[in-house]
């Protein structure tokens, strides 16, 4: 008690004595370890709280989803928990369409021709060079990776472009010709050290002495995307009217993923390693532009758009360009990160007679892996939520519209009464892909998100 | 005051005196400003006449081919053999004529007046007349094009008079071929710029520019072209905007601005300091499943939003979830009326905001809490500092430093934040004149005019404010944050 009292007294007395301290460092000590307990008790009681609220909502949907819109009711009703658990609202997003057995057939095909290549692969590869064992198996699983992704695409564009062969062949093939390229260029540029990918990837020219077992790989790549084509161009999906919004979708993402990423990082690049005139005057417009609202503009957009045709029906390559059109606006962040490159880098490759074509290519993008990667996601993620501008350009044309002008419509309008459970059925499978997908490049995400904000 | 009085004062006490001290030099540096303005248009006057000087003495000096270029542009390139550039100019006079014959003259004449025939019915037969939107775009379009022109044409005679002097001192030209192969190189930034300056021109400015004179017209609802015809109106729609009285614009205007600025403040604030704590908490020595903790937070970014934020808006419906809960529970006899009151509405949207926003920030603060040099704490610890005053005098002040500009990006970025106001509520509930609602930000009202009442003018005059208010806030914040003042505060 006694020694309590005193450093209250201190106190009073004066505020700097460092006595202070020297009194109730004992009772600091013994009290530490209890103390430390208890605010750690407090952060995980709040941590935990916080994870509740974070989670419920998701909860919910996901349990509302199964809630039957049949046999129960599909709008708003005063019980969370369904009575029977039902899958009534996810069948009824796919209702009338041929989506499983097109994705069988897509599937099967696709599964076929990259065993044919592989196999192919394998023993013409084999003869050719015996040392190499693990190329079959590498092959093999890359090639069904590939032939996933590839599948995805033409689900998409079977979804997207139901009618005539004219309309699925041009998106089809504009699609092709753009991945291959993007894939080839991603793979050339960051798959330096273990070219397993590369060697699956169509349209990939080898170089070393295996060059032989490599071509005939790729030839084999090439021909199984090319038999996946052919299956969305000669049957196309019947689709529902879901999934041709989740298609429209799909397209618009990846469309705008690979094109707004080539055009932020040549912007990016340009502005942060080269010097010409001008620099200055663009960055400076650019930041005058960034302060007036976005959609100030719709109207004249939509102008210019109906003007090219790209309204109502022709909106999912409307939105494309709108998306794109502008996104060398948003070079920020990866300007920030080329910033960071050391400029020592460019000059004694400059010095070595590079051009500055080359030491973009060769220097700079190697190293600039995880921008890249930020930059492909921000802009495959954005067009999921775009409302304004996709129901704007649409323009109450249901083909054209995405995900999330659809489904706002299924519970903002009052003709979709009874809509909600499908709805979060919908915003399930939406959700569910992009989360997984967000969750695996996280990584890419705080990075980016962390440079961009320390650097303004 | 001297700097050692300026030291001796509290923080609070130093912001106030920063403050007064940039208003008070305010008018000196409008002055000094436009005094820079009038020295710069002087040297753009001056720039001018040596140019236009400059074209009578390269004439005059110049030989044939030289000359031929003042008509023909890129004729002299071509005569000199660099077909590349000499074609690109022929073509772009060429396109540029064409142009100006069967469109330019036309559109811009009718600049002026934005069409004065109107469009009427023969019979059954629509006669269209004048579309002044289409006037005033293609008519803004052709002065851009002019403009580009005149440029192009001054580069194309420079090139001559360079080239000429080139060949006068036994210089080689470039040839079509080295052209090319700089665009690879020295001219690199052409190659990569020209389509991202192309795209924003077109869908950027070209609009902007556009959406600027809309607001000095009376292009609206009434005024719609093709049937009719809209014209000039000077200062019209800015005077009903800003005008006083209540249930006017003027009213619903200030009540707008009002609620965005303080919705931006809180979706700014509240989200950075919960974010920082929560960040705190998960970094702190001992805590375990720190992933976990993360991953679960940032769910809220990783689902797409019209996802999240309108099934949580339908949760706190008058039928959602929530209140139907509560009534069955007896906590509550009626629905809150989240979304029904202004009040409610405003609270829960910030509230939402907090539970979207906070992941984000907790991201950032993360990273740059890492990024604490742990000597500081170390020896904060030894002089027997307590949490309290570790994370007031180390943590928040890095954190402020480091993040000066973010916080600057994200005010603006609230301001114009029109998903979560939109997704959750609507701008709900209705009731302002003007068609506004009380959770309306500049932003949504701006869409609403747009796509609902397509009052164009009031629209745009409404984005010209949201760019003033936006220019006004970031002039001031650059002036006072320490990010910008001092640079090497931390470094």
């Amino acid at each position: 008690m006694a020694d309590k009292k005193i450093p209250e007294v201190d106190i009073i007395v004066d505020e700097k004595a460092g006595v202070i301290k020297e009194v109730e460092q004992p009772k600091k000590l013994r009290s530490k370890k209890g103390h430390e307990r208890r605010v750690n008790g407090t952060i995980y009681t709040v941590l935990t709280i916080m994870s509740i609220v974070w989670l419920v909502p998701f909860v919910f949907l996901v349990l509302q989803s199964f809630r039957s819109y049949k046999l129960e009711k599909g709008g708003m009703v005063d019980y969370l928990i369904p009575k029977t658990f039902s899958l009534d609202n996810y069948a009824f997003l796919f209702e009338g369409s041929n989506f499983f057995s097109w994705c069988g057939k897509a599937m099967l095909l696709a599964a076929a021709v990259a065993l044919a290549a592989t196999l192919l692969t394998h023993f013409l590869g084999r003869s050719l060079d015996r040392a190499d064992a693990s190329r079959g198996k590498t092959t093999l699983t890359l090639g069904a990776a590939m032939a996933v992704c590839y599948a995805a695409l033409a689900i998409a564009a079977g979804a997207v472009h139901g009618q005539a062969l004219g309309q699925r062949l041009v998106p089809a093939l504009l699609g092709l010709v753009l991945f291959t390229a993007a894939g080839v260029i991603f793979a050339r540029i960051y798959l330096k050290q273990d070219d397993k990918l590369l060697r699956s990837l169509p349209g990939y020219v080898a170089e070393d002495k295996h060059e032989g077992a490599k071509k005939v790989a790729t030839l084999a790549a090439e021909l199984w995307a090319l038999a996946l084509l052919c299956q969305c161009i000669v049957a196309p999906m019947q689709a529902s009217q879901y999934i041709r919004w989740y298609g429209n979708t799909l397209t618009i993402a990846l469309f705008t993923a690979v094109i707004q990423t080539v055009i932020v990082l040549s912007v990016s690049y340009a502005l942060s390693r080269l010097r010409f005139r001008g620099r200055k005057l663009i960055m400076n417009t650019v930041l005058v532009l960034g302060l007036f609202p976005g959609f100030l503009t719709m109207i004249t957009l939509y102008f210019l758009l109906k003007q090219m045709g790209l309204t109502q029906a022709g909106a999912v390559p409307g939105l494309i360009l709108i998306y794109c059109a502008s996104s060398g606006m948003g070079y920020y962040i990866s300007k920030g990160f080329f910033d960071t490159i050391p400029k020592s880098l460019d000059e004694s490759a400059r010095i070595d007679g590079a051009t500055r074509f080359q030491v973009f290519l060769k220097i700079i993008m190697p190293l600039a892996k995880p921008i890249v990667i930020y930059t492909v996601l921000m802009a495959f993620m954005a067009p999921w939520g775009d409302y304004v501008f996709a129901s704007y350009v649409a323009f109450g044309h249901q083909e054209g519209y995405n995900v999330a002008v659809g489904l706002y419509n299924w519970v903002n309008t009052n003709d979709f009464q009874n809509y909600f459970t499908r709805f979060c059925a919908g915003g399930v499978l939406v959700a569910v892909p992009i989360t997984a997908l967000f969750m695996a490049l996280q990584k890419y995400y705080v990075e980016g998100v962390t440079g961009g904000a320390v650097k303004g | 005051m001297v700097d050692l009085d300026y030291l001796k004062l509290s923080k609070p006490q130093k912001m106030l005196h920063d403050l007064g001290q940039f208003f008070a030099r305010l008018p000196g540096r409008i002055g000094g400003g436009l005094k820079g303005l009038a020295l710069a248009v002087g040297r753009c006057l001056k720039g001018l006449g040596l140019s236009i000087a400059d074209l009578f003495t390269t004439f005059k000096n110049g030989d044939w081919k030289t000359r031929l270029s003042y008509l023909v542009m890129g004729s002299g390139s071509m005569a000199r053999g660099q077909w590349g550039r000499g074609l690109l100019f022929f073509l772009f006079q060429t396109v540029f004529n064409l142009y100006m014959v069967n469109f330019g003259i036309g559109y811009l004449s009718k600049l002026n007046t934005l069409g004065v025939v109107e469009t009427y019915k023969e019979g059954r037969k629509t006669v269209y007349g004048d579309n002044s939107f289409l006037i005033l775009l293609y008519g803004v379009l052709t002065l851009f094009f002019v403009a580009a022109f005149i440029y192009t044409w001054r580069v194309n005679i420079k090139q001559n008079k360079i080239s000429q002097q080139l060949l006068a001192s036994g210089h080689k030209l470039k040839s079509t071929k080295d052209d090319l192969a700089s665009l690879a190189d020295s001219q690199f930034h052409k190659t990569l710029l020209a389509l991202p300056t192309l795209g924003v021109f077109v869908f950027t400015i070209l609009p902007i520019f556009f959406m600027i004179l809309v607001a000095f017209t009376n292009f609206d609802y009434n005024h719609q072209p093709p049937a009719k015809l809209f014209t000039w109106v000077g200062l019209e729609n800015f005077r009903t905007l800003l005008s006083s009285g209540t249930a006017s614009y003027g009213d619903t205007f200030r009540q707008v601005l009002f609620w965005t600025l303080v919705w931006a403040f809180f979706a700014t604030f509240l989200n950075y300091f919960l974010g920082m704590l929560v960040a705190i908490m998960i970094n702190k020595k001992g805590i375990r499943l720190k992933k976990v903790w993360r991953t679960i937070l940032v769910m809220t970014i990783a689902i797409p939003q019209f996802v999240s934020l309108l099934y949580v808006s339908k949760m706190f419906a008058a039928d959602g979830l929530i209140n139907t809960y509560l009534m069955k529970w007896h906590w509550i006899s009626q629905p809150i009326p989240f979304w029904t009151d202004p009040g409610w509405a405003r609270f829960t949207i910030i509230l939402i905001n907090i539970w979207i926003g906070i992941p984000y920030l907790m991201l950032i603060a993360t990273g740059i809490l890492m990024n604490i040099p742990a000597d500081l704490y170390e020896s904060a610890r030894i002089d027997g500092a307590n949490a309290m005053q570790m994370y007031g005098k180390i943590t928040l002040p890095y954190m402020l430093f480091v993040t000066g500009p973010y916080l600057l990006t994200s005010f603006t970025g609230n301001i114009n934040n029109f998903n979560v106001i939109f997704l959750l509520s609507q701008g709900k509930p209705m009731g302002l004149a003007g068609n506004a609602g009380y959770t309306d930000l500049l932003i949504t009202w701006l869409y609403r005019m747009t796509v609902t009442d397509t009052n164009y003018k009031i629209a745009a005059v409404i984005g010209i404010m949201v760019f003033v208010v936006l220019a006004v806030i970031n002039l001031v914040v650059y002036n006072l944050i320490p990010s910008v003042k001092n640079e090497e505060d931390f470094q």
